[in-house]
């Protein structure tokens, strides 16, 4: 794909912070700055390497939240024993430099393929982070498949990209549940995603739609039963799993 | 955790996680590389087998039948790769 380095080499390069914005109280995105980034697919992640001044190295994955053709931005929540993510959230600053590997990954990736099927979404909470980059760059291309999102946060403002997820004239669908506390007079979902509201939300399976699901390991385990169990083919359903952390 | 609502093994991750470090080892993107199980003969992406970071190194193990794939310890810029468990692996 033109732009995309898929093959050879995948090197360390220094990424300059361009600018950075608190999404949540727990969540910031980060632009970069990257002089000789190759572009990337909507789905993708990096890896980020921080050396310490004793040598040591911890490397991280982090999901792609900008389209492809911007400028790269990654979303990360501070994770409270995190070793990376408080110095990501809260440390980093416009003009510090950090070294980025990427983009990464071919199988959780949309392509925006017009003639495509219909996508399904379902994000636990920091995983609606790819997503956000399939849902702009479907915007950017003027995409007409239709897309649902269903995603799970905890409370309202949990929500990572509200204010864009719910801008009116963008036809993707966006469901949010809300698993531990709901507004006043909420009148959406409450609690977990499970069989009954995936059966309300998810396109039928004789559809061929296409779904991703992201998030927490255990989150991601369940939807992705349940969403065979309605008839997804497996090899239908792409799944990336974030592991026992930040559970929706 | 005081509570369990889910299975045993919520810290996995899938091979999606260790994308940068297997384009590392093999010089292309391997997420989408299709690998035969040597214990059960399960076929699957790699982004579908499960991974474990945080064990001594990495380890890979077939979502079908849980045998150890693949195990990469590194040290330093070095990645010492065991891939006995794996058939057969073939890059898209």
């Amino acid at each position: 794909m033109a732009g995309t380095a898929v093959r050879g080499r995948l090197t360390w390069q220094v990424a300059t912070v361009a600018s950075a914005w608190q999404e949540t109280a727990s969540v910031r995105t980060i632009e970069f700055d990257i002089p000789d980034w190759a572009g990337h697919q909507a789905g993708q992640h990096v890896d980020i390497r921080l050396t310490a001044d004793d040598g040591y190295v911890a490397e991280r994955s982090y999901s792609i939240a900008s389209a492809p053709g911007e400028p790269l931005q990654l979303t990360v929540e501070r994770l409270e024993d995190g070793e990376v993510s408080p110095y990501l959230t809260d440390e980093l600053r416009a003009g510090d430099e950090i070294e980025i590997r990427g983009p990464i990954g071919g199988y959780f990736v949309w392509d925006g393929d017009e003639a495509g099927p219909p996508l399904l979404l379902v994000a636990g909470g920091s995983g609606v982070v790819p997503f956000r980059s399939m849902l702009r760059h479907r915007a950017r291309i003027g995409s007409n498949v239709p897309v649902r999102l269903l995603y799970s946060a905890r409370s309202l403002p949990d929500v990572i990209y509200r204010t864009e997820l719910d801008m009116p004239g963008d036809s993707a669908e966006v469901v949010y549940t809300l698993t531990r506390q709901q507004p006043p007079g909420w009148i959406g979902h409450s609690g977990r995603v499970d069989a009954a509201l995936l059966a309300e939300v998810a396109w039928p399976g004789d559809h061929m739609p296409l779904a991703y699901v992201c998030g927490p390991t255990a989150f991601v385990e369940i939807v992705a039963g349940e969403l065979v169990s309605l008839g997804y083919p497996p090899d239908r359903v792409k799944t990336e799993r974030y592991g026992g952390v930040g559970a929706p | 955790m005081t509570e369990r609502l889910y299975g045993p093994d919520d810290n996995a991750l899938d091979g999606n996680a260790i994308g940068g470090v297997l384009h590392e080892i093999f010089r292309t993107e391997m997420t989408t590389a299709e690998l035969t199980c040597g214990h059960c003969g399960n076929v699957s992406q790699v982004a579908e087998e499960v991974v474990y970071v945080r064990a001594p190194g990495i380890v890979m193990r077939c979502r079908t039948c849980t045998a150890v794939l693949i195990v990469v310890v590194r040290k330093q810029e070095m990645n010492c790769v065991d891939m006995s468990g794996v058939a057969a692996l073939q890059a898209s």
